[in-house]
Order: structure tokens, then sequence, then C-alpha cells
């Protein structure tokens, strides 16, 4: 309580205690520290804090120059420059996966001779896909699948009915096509992707969120019906290439440039984002002032632009089963579990 | 000593923990009832001599209580096992409760017809396939969307993209549709400094080379970056290597097709800008024909 009396008295005494007591190297002087949360007056507190933080603030100001300034000089003087602290991402942060693809696995590339897209990404058989839905559709779910049939050449669309998953994937098998796709609609809402490999090919089950339909976009392009060119970025590791390569065989393999069309998977932290651009290459003019020279340097930069068409979702991957749809009997090669979400810095594409 | 009546009033006007008011009318869940109507001729609690049906994992057992047996409530409910069949199964019935009021009886084979029927039908759709709900608790979901959205921030998708194309377009993937000096000027200045690591590799290579394209050498470049040692660019030889690398496990899937595509344009092009093409060498190494044999000429070239 004579505590409260003296912080209330000196105001002075305190404002030098702190400023002292920032690089408190012991015990006397970490008695001296008054943190604002211990004093109660509210008024006082307040501008102590406030204080505090502007402090803080020119500190940190002060650093930033002094950094600015020793690059600039190292950089005039002609030597290194002083390395750049890189920010740390989830992405640099990711923790250390042992399935990562290296360039120079000789299993990988046994693998990939004996996958099911080879025949397709072989370009031996042309990609046919047959697009159904579950056993009740409604309201987005026409609109998405009629604008999945404009992105992906070589498609058709049959109504369900309610015949059994292995049934028509016999018929389709029967007919000659490569792959299956089953849009399936939970709550009047498109919410899972299943693509099934034909004739013997896997399963994937995605989860389908954050749909954007054509008609939804501003300044949103038409599609031709060029066939469309494939990204697909970020697919590391064993897994994350087995999907990317079942991407790949949906789309025919020789993609018509002229036509300008770009269809793009991007994995991010297991998230996989379908875009569909049509594109341009413009020339711009990008004045660039060295860091040597004053003078200012015209480059030409060619430069793409992208006009965003179709739809746009995200996908993630709930399972991926070997061979043909079959929940009990099949082989599960991944099956994502709640306790893989446990590490924030972890992810399996 | 037993009076039904008695217990009637008592369960009727007071209260039967059994009894369900709907709006459309009184229902009884004593598991032992034959009907399921709260009613006074129903209600085994009110009835001395009582009989019902019930199911156990697919077989018929016919119950029956009698009045001789009341003070004895664990051996109160007689059971007797009734036939698969229909028929036999209401002989059985028909032989058990031979001197048992006729009302009794006759709402007992209807039981039995009902159950019959519902057995049947059960029967039929497990055969069949039906969609299983399977419900996520609200948290993950939650986190979920959460964390999509950070991703989407994270992958500046656009930047992403164009990137990318822009990737492609210097390595003349496009082949001649678009036409840039400029961009050629910028390469050839940017590669001043690789001119003697790329004229050895030019000679390595120069036997089998032929322009490749693959979608998966987006996929490699993307590991390339991941790693921490490696940058993306201007590396010199190291790239060249990985590069050529990364081709490798492409080219399989990538053959002919671009290949032919490209024949002719690398012939018009190859005398005019060598640094582009030396730049274009070092990307991309192809297989032509069997696995077997692309990866070793590969290695040798190497």
């Amino acid at each position: 309580m004579g505590f409260k009396r003296k912080k209330g008295d000196g105001e002075g005494e305190e404002m030098e205690s702190e400023v002292r007591g920032r690089p408190s190297f012991n015990t006397a002087e970490r008695r001296n520290v008054i943190l604002p949360s211990m004093i109660k007056n509210k008024d006082k507190r307040a501008k102590v804090y406030a204080k505090q933080k502007h402090e803080k603030k020119v500190e940190k100001q002060k650093k930033i120059k002094a950094r600015d300034a020793a690059e600039k000089q190292a950089l005039e003087l002609g030597e290194e420059p002083p390395q750049k602290m890189v920010p740390k991402t989830i992405e640099n942060t990711r923790e250390a996966d042992e399935t990562v693809c290296r360039p120079d696995d000789e299993e990988l590339f046994a693998d990939i001779d004996a996958d099911e897209f080879n025949p397709v990404l072989r370009r031996e058989v042309t990609p046919k896909v047959l697009i159904t839905t579950c056993r009740f559709n409604s309201t987005r779910g026409p609109a998405f699948i009629s604008e999945l049939q404009s992105v992906i050449p070589n498609s058709d669309y049959r109504k369900r009915g309610t015949y059994d998953l292995k049934k028509i994937v016999e018929y389709a098998k029967k007919k000659d096509y490569t792959s299956l796709i089953v849009v399936h609609t939970n709550r009047r809402e498109p919410d899972a992707l299943l693509i099934i490999g034909l004739p013997n090919g896997p399963t994937a089950h995605f989860k389908l969120s954050n749909l954007v339909l054509r008609k939804d976009i501003k300044n949103h392009g038409n599609p031709t019906s060029h066939e469309p060119e494939l990204v697909l970025n970020n697919f590391t590791t064993r897994l994350g290439n087995r999907v990317g390569r079942f991407f790949q065989s949906l789309f025919p393999q020789e993609p018509n440039f002229r036509g300008r069309r770009v269809v793009t998977f991007h994995n991010q932290r297991d998230f996989i984002f379908f875009r569909h651009h049509r594109y341009i290459f413009d020339v711009k003019e990008d004045k660039q002032s060295g860091a040597k020279g004053k003078d200012a340097v015209a480059k030409q930069r060619v430069k793409p632009r992208l006009q965003e068409c179709g739809p746009s979702f995200t996908l993630k991957l709930v399972t991926l089963q070997h061979g043909t749809f079959d929940t009990k009997g099949g082989e599960f090669e991944w099956v994502h579990k709640p306790e893989m979400d446990t590490s924030r810095r972890r992810f399996f594409l | 000593m037993q009076h039904d009546e008695v217990i009637w009033q008592v369960i009727r006007h007071k209260h039967c923990s059994y009894m369900a008011k709907i709006e459309t009318g009184i229902f009884c869940r004593n598991p032992y009832n034959v009907t399921g109507i709260c009613n006074r001729s129903s209600c085994p609690l009110a009835n001395s001599r009582y009989a019902t049906i019930r199911d156990h994992e697919g077989v018929f057992y016919l119950y029956m209580k009698t009045i001789e047996r009341a003070h004895m409530p664990k051996n109160l409910w007689e059971r007797v096992k009734l036939p698969r069949n229909y028929e036999k199964a209401l002989e059985t019935i028909d032989k058990h409760l031979l001197y048992w009021p006729k009302l009794l009886q006759h709402k007992i084979k209807q039981r039995l017809t009902k159950m019959t029927q519902m057995r049947i039908r059960m029967r039929k759709l497990a055969l069949k396939t039906r969609e299983k709900i399977m419900t996520t608790p609200r948290r993950d979901i939650k986190r979920e969307s959460r964390r999509e959205e950070k991703a989407i921030k994270a992958a500046v998708l656009d930047k992403a993209i164009e990137t990318e194309l822009l990737e492609r377009l210097k390595k003349g993937i496009y082949g001649d549709i678009y036409n840039y000096p400029e961009l050629e000027w910028n390469k050839v200045l940017d590669e001043e400094k690789q001119v003697a690591e790329g004229v050895e590799e030019e000679e390595e290579e120069e036997p089998e080379i032929e322009y490749v394209e693959g979608y998966e050498e987006l996929e490699e470049e993307e590991d390339m970056e991941d790693f921490s040692g490696f940058p993306s660019k201007g590396s010199g030889y190291d790239d060249d290597e990985h590069d050529s690398d990364d081709e490798e496990e492409d080219d399989d899937d990538v053959e002919e097709q671009v290949v032919i595509h490209k024949k002719g344009k690398r012939d018009s092009r190859k005398p005019d800008d060598v640094g582009k093409s030396k730049k274009k060498k070092r990307v991309v190494v192809e297989v032509e024909q069997e696995d077997g044999d692309v990866r070793q000429t590969l290695k040798t070239a190497r």
C-alpha cells in the first residue's frame, strides 16, 4: 500500500527508473522496473504504457535505419552487404518430410513407369471423362457441372439415377472412359469430389470448398474450346506427385498454346487451389533506377496478364485409395486422420 | 392378488411411464406391448394373461405371460422360438395360444405379419449401398476454413501463375507464337556470366538432345525452390545438373509429340540466339524411346 502511494508521488523517479531499468542485469535493478500492469491508477497506467510503446517504436525505427544505412554503405564501398534476414514462414519451417521427391530417385522413376496414369500421360490413350453426381443434386450442382464440362475437354455428363457407384464404374469401363468424376452435394452445395481413374486407377476423395462460379467472378473471361495448359505447383512429396499426375491424366496432353488457356492446380499447405485463366503477354516499360547509377534505365519487360474464367475452388485430399471405388475392401494409400492436424508445420502433399 | 382393473385405473388416470402422447394418438412404449397403442386390452401391465412377439437378431420369439406366474417377475415371460417359415410360425402360435382370447390371437398374428415384412425389407436394404453420414466436429470445420484462408494468402496465386507462364515463355515452350526480342536481350544480358559453362555442356549433350516439355517440370522446379540450398536461377552448373535431373523424371511421360513440334523450331532458332539455346539445353533433356536407354544416355551425358 505504501508502494502505491510512492508511485503516485514520484513521477519523475519512476520514469528514470524505467529507462534505466530496461537492461536489468541484477536483481536490484529488476526491483525498480515497474510493469504498467502493476500501476493501479488508470490514468497513470495509460500514460506509462503509452510512453513505453513509443520508446519501443523509436528503438525499432532506429534499428531499421541503422540496418539500411549499413547496407547502403556496404554497397557504395563495393563490399558485400550484410545478409538480409529472411522472415520465417510456415513454408520455410515446414517439418522435414522424407517422402519429398528428389530429382535423382530411381525408385520414383520406376514407380512412375508402373503407374496407372502412364498410358494417358504417354499419349497412348486420350483422356475421356465421365461426370456424374450423387443421388440428390440441387442448386449450385448443375451450374458447377456445366462449368466443369467447359474446363475439361472431352467430358460427358450423365444423370445419376439410383445406380450403385460400383455399377457406374463398370459401365464407364465398358464405354472406355479414362476417369470418372462424381460431384457430391451436401446442403445444396457441392462439397466433395470423387475422382476415379479407370480401368483400375486410384480413387481420390477430395473435400471441395470455396466454390466461385464463373458468373460470380467480376470481369470474367469466356473459355474457348482449345486444349488447356496445365500448371501444377508445389506437389513435392511422393503422395503429392501421385495426385499431381492424377490431375494431369484428366486433361489431354497436347495443349494448344494458341488458345492461351491455363488451368492451375496450386498446392499450398495441403490445400489444392484450382484456377482457370486466359492469359496474354504484354510488353511493359519498366523504369528501374539501378543501385549504382542515378539515371533511370528503362527496361522493356514482358509480363503475362491473366483473366479469370471458369470456376475456382479449393480441394483438400481426404482419402486416396488404390483401385476403383471400394470403401470396404479397398486398400487405402492415404487416409486423413484428425491426429494429422496436430502439427501446424506438417503437410503431406 | 392381481387386480387388472385396479392396475389399469391407476396407470391410466395417474401416471404410466411407458405412455407417450402425440397429437395423433396415445402410444405405449413398453417393449412387450403387442399393438403399441395404450389401450385397456393392449397394456401388458394391466392384463395378467398376455402374449407378444419380439425380435432378437432376426429371430422371432413368442412371449407369453400367465397369471400363475404373476408373483415371480423373473420367470414371468415364457419364450418360444418361432420358425423362420411364416406358415409354420402361424401354426406354432395357434398351438400355443389355443384357448386364449380371440382378440389377442388376432393381434399377435397381425404383429407377426408386420414383423416378417419388415425383416424382408431390412434384408433387401442391407444388400443395397446407402450413403453413410459422417459428421465432423464444428471445431475441425472452423479450423479448416481458417487454415484455408491463410493458405490462400500465403499462396499468391496470380503471381505464382504469372511467374510460371513467364518461365515457360523464356524456355521457349511456346515456340514461335510469341515474338519478344526484349526478352531475349534481357536473357542474353543475364547470361553473360554463364557462357563458358554453357559451352561445355552443349558439347556433351549435343548428340542426343532434343527439346522436350513436361508439365511436371514445374513440379520439380518447385521442388528445387523448396530445397533451401538451391537458388532458382543463375547459379550456373549446379542449376543445370539439377534441372536436367528433374527433366529426366518427366520425360517418361511426355514424349514424341512435343519433340516433333519442337524439332522444326529448334533448327531455325539455333543459329540465332546462342545464349538462349544454351539455357534451353541446360534445362531440357529428353528421353527418346525406352526408359532404359534414355537414362543411360543421360547418365553418360552427365
